[in-house]
């Protein structure tokens, strides 16, 4: 089966700095990947640049084997939808809305236009996944942190796309919530062959929920593969310098991280 | 997914949401009102006019004098007519520019006599008064160069690394409306002496100059203009959420913008040329829309052309009748319902 998305050899720069140098992955239905890595390593300027965001330096991209800057916009929009934190909410606009906003890239018009009954019955399909369907009727901006980054997640959802693109989603959530929330991107991968890559600094879910680990470190890929061959302990020592201890996760089997500080002391 | 629609709970908010039903009779509505208000504001001046001949003349077109003297005929279609049409044109750009500089820049306080976009248009104005006086055209077309040139001035300066701030956007409309404001004293220092009385009435907003010219040209303007806004009403939905989101979802983030700046700056800039800068109706009208439509902007937009020329018609006949026979600048009365507002949402944001 071919791939949803291809990237080879992508490097991008900005402001004179390279930001992702020579980084190539492969997203497959049904995976889920995570990029972990330090501050700085380029995790999230990789996330925009394959959704065409950021312009390349050099490399190439290939949505469903046709390159991404020969699509435009709405059929790219189709095929990858994004979760980062940018909603500025200004406006009052309500859940309902705020997701509805998920089927533009399916709009026949996409200007003026309305939603049709399809359209909203995805969204109600969606913010029922979510836990949000008591919530449809609320503006964003009343919502806590955690119902709107749910009602993020229902949006790209809405989108029917194959792709899912997460930055950081589990950081404003709660310890069940970060868990449902990473399900729900599992299951939407499992059951509808779609492919996720999550970018995340929680390293514990990351070996939880993904079946492959893509490990950054000053915009190059240090190492890539199943949480089981990245998640070694000399590996993430070197990356993120500090003293980490791995075990086997006493419910899943799969390697568990502790990191070990030592204790401040002065002097 | 649509495997899971059949047993889907339907939301609370399906029934408050924007329809194009609901858009149609709001919209309706607000013409209605917008008519009626035509008609009885042409009624209402220092000079009394026979209520029944009058409406017996409006109904017929200015066709039939219907027992009104030649000289009540006249205030009527040449004075107070086409003033109260350039009223509604005025009100209608000013509204819907406002409405999608608010989406588009998002920011509620986005207006385009406060960004200084309308004296970007009011120096078009004066370099063409000033220096091809004889040509009524080079008008609205300086004017709109004029609220172009500003407004991407504006965009520009507010535009920081981390993209556009509420507070940046606003000093960033303070500097240029300063800076555009001592252009306009020098060209003022140009000109003789009996014309600068009138200019600086013209400059706070007023329609008493309507030229016979430009008025058709304001007309076209305002309905060509907020339909073209409105045909792009869903990705200014988005892009009120945000640029990226926009982007992510399939939005064409630098088409939009570029009609949106060229489409208001028209708007404002025809506007401006008929009748100076009449301030806080882009911030007033669209606000008023959203609070009682909602914030989508496939109704709002149109709510707000509508809204915008009533609101100027029935400002536009205070300031005309407040101190009769003399009359106050159209603009100082918005301004004074204006500004209180602006500090009630500065406070809020």
């Amino acid at each position: 089966m071919r791939p949803l998305l291809e990237a080879h050899d992508l490097t991008v720069g900005y402001d004179h700095r390279v930001a992702v140098a020579n980084v190539s992955l492969t997203l497959n239905a049904a995976e889920v990947t995570a990029i972990i890595g330090p501050n700085g390593a380029g995790k999230s300027t990789l996330l925009r640049a394959l959704n065409g965001q950021i312009k390349l330096a050099s490399g190439t991209i290939l949505l469903d084997g046709q390159p991404l800057e020969r699509l435009n916009r709405r059929k790219i929009s189709r095929r990858i939808a994004v979760v980062a934190q940018e909603a500025e909410l200004r406006f009052p606009v309500t859940v309902l809305e705020f997701v509805l906003g998920g089927r533009f890239p399916w709009a026949t018009n996409a200007g003026w236009g309305w939603e049709t009954e399809r359209d909203l019955q995805i969204a109600e399909a969606v913010l029922q996944e979510t836990e949000l369907t008591e919530l449809s009727g609320r503006l964003m901006n009343e919502l806590s942190g955690g119902e709107r980054q749910r009602a993020l997640m229902a949006r790209a959802l809405a989108t029917e796309a194959p792709i899912l693109l997460l930055d950081e989603p589990t950081a404003n959530l709660d310890l069940s919530h970060q868990a449902t929330l990473l399900a729900l991107v599992r299951n939407r991968c499992d059951r509808h062959q779609a492919s996720a890559l999550v970018v995340t600094h929680d390293i514990n879910l990351a070996s939880q929920f993904a079946d492959n680990i893509l490990l950054m470190k000053d915009g190059r890929t240090v190492h890539s593969g199943t949480p089981e061959e990245v998640l070694k302990p000399q590996i993430l020592e070197e990356v993120f310098e500090v003293r980490v201890l791995v075990d086997a996760h006493p419910v899943t089997g799969g390697p568990r991280v502790t990191p070990v500080h030592e204790p401040y002391r002065h002097n | 997914m649509s495997s899971t629609a059949s047993n889907i709970v339907t939301s609370p908010a399906r029934q408050n949401r924007v329809t194009l039903r609901k858009t149609v009779v709001s919209c309706l509505a607000l013409a209605i009102a917008l008519l009626l208000s035509i008609v009885l504001m042409s009624l209402i001046g220092s000079e009394q006019l026979p209520a029944r001949a009058s409406l017996c003349a409006l109904a017929s077109f200015g066709t039939a004098s219907c027992g009104l003297t030649r000289d009540q005929f006249d205030i009527l279609f040449q004075i107070r007519l086409p003033r109260i049409l350039l009223a509604a044109a005025v009100g209608g750009s000013l509204a819907t520019a406002g409405a999608a500089y608010q989406a588009l820049l998002r920011n509620p306080l986005a207006e385009p006599y406060l960004l200084g976009i309308s004296n970007g248009a009011a120096v078009g104005t004066m370099i063409a008064l000033v220096f091809f006086g004889a040509s009524e055209w080079t008008r609205p077309f300086l004017a709109f160069t004029g609220a172009l040139l500003a407004t991407l001035a504006v965009y520009r300066l507010a535009r920081g690394r981390a993209g556009a701030t509420p507070e940046r956007l606003i000093l960033a409309g303070v500097i240029v409306t300063t800076f555009l404001s001592s252009v306009i004293v020098f060209v003022t220092t140009l000109m003789d002496a009996t014309r600068i009385r009138s200019f600086t009435f013209w400059l706070l907003g007023d329609l008493s100059g309507t030229s016979k010219a430009l008025l058709p040209v304001a007309i076209t303007i305002a309905i060509v203009g907020t339909l073209a806004l409105t045909l792009n009403a869903r990705s200014l939905n988005l892009l009120m959420l945000g640029e990226r989101d926009a982007f992510d979802l399939g939005v064409e983030v630098g088409r939009v913008r570029v009609v949106v700046f060229v489409v208001a700056s028209l708007l404002v800039g025809s506007s401006v040329a008929a009748s100076g800068s009449v301030g806080y109706v882009g911030l007033v009208v669209p606000h008023l829309a959203r609070l009682s439509l909602g914030s989508d902007n496939r109704i709002s937009i149109p709510a707000a052309a509508l809204g915008g020329a009533l609101f100027v018609i029935v400002a536009d006949t205070v300031a005309r009748t407040i101190i009769a026979p003399r009359e106050l600048p159209v603009g100082a009365i918005t301004a004074l319902i204006g500004a209180p507002l602006f500090i009630y949402l500065l406070k809020r944001a």
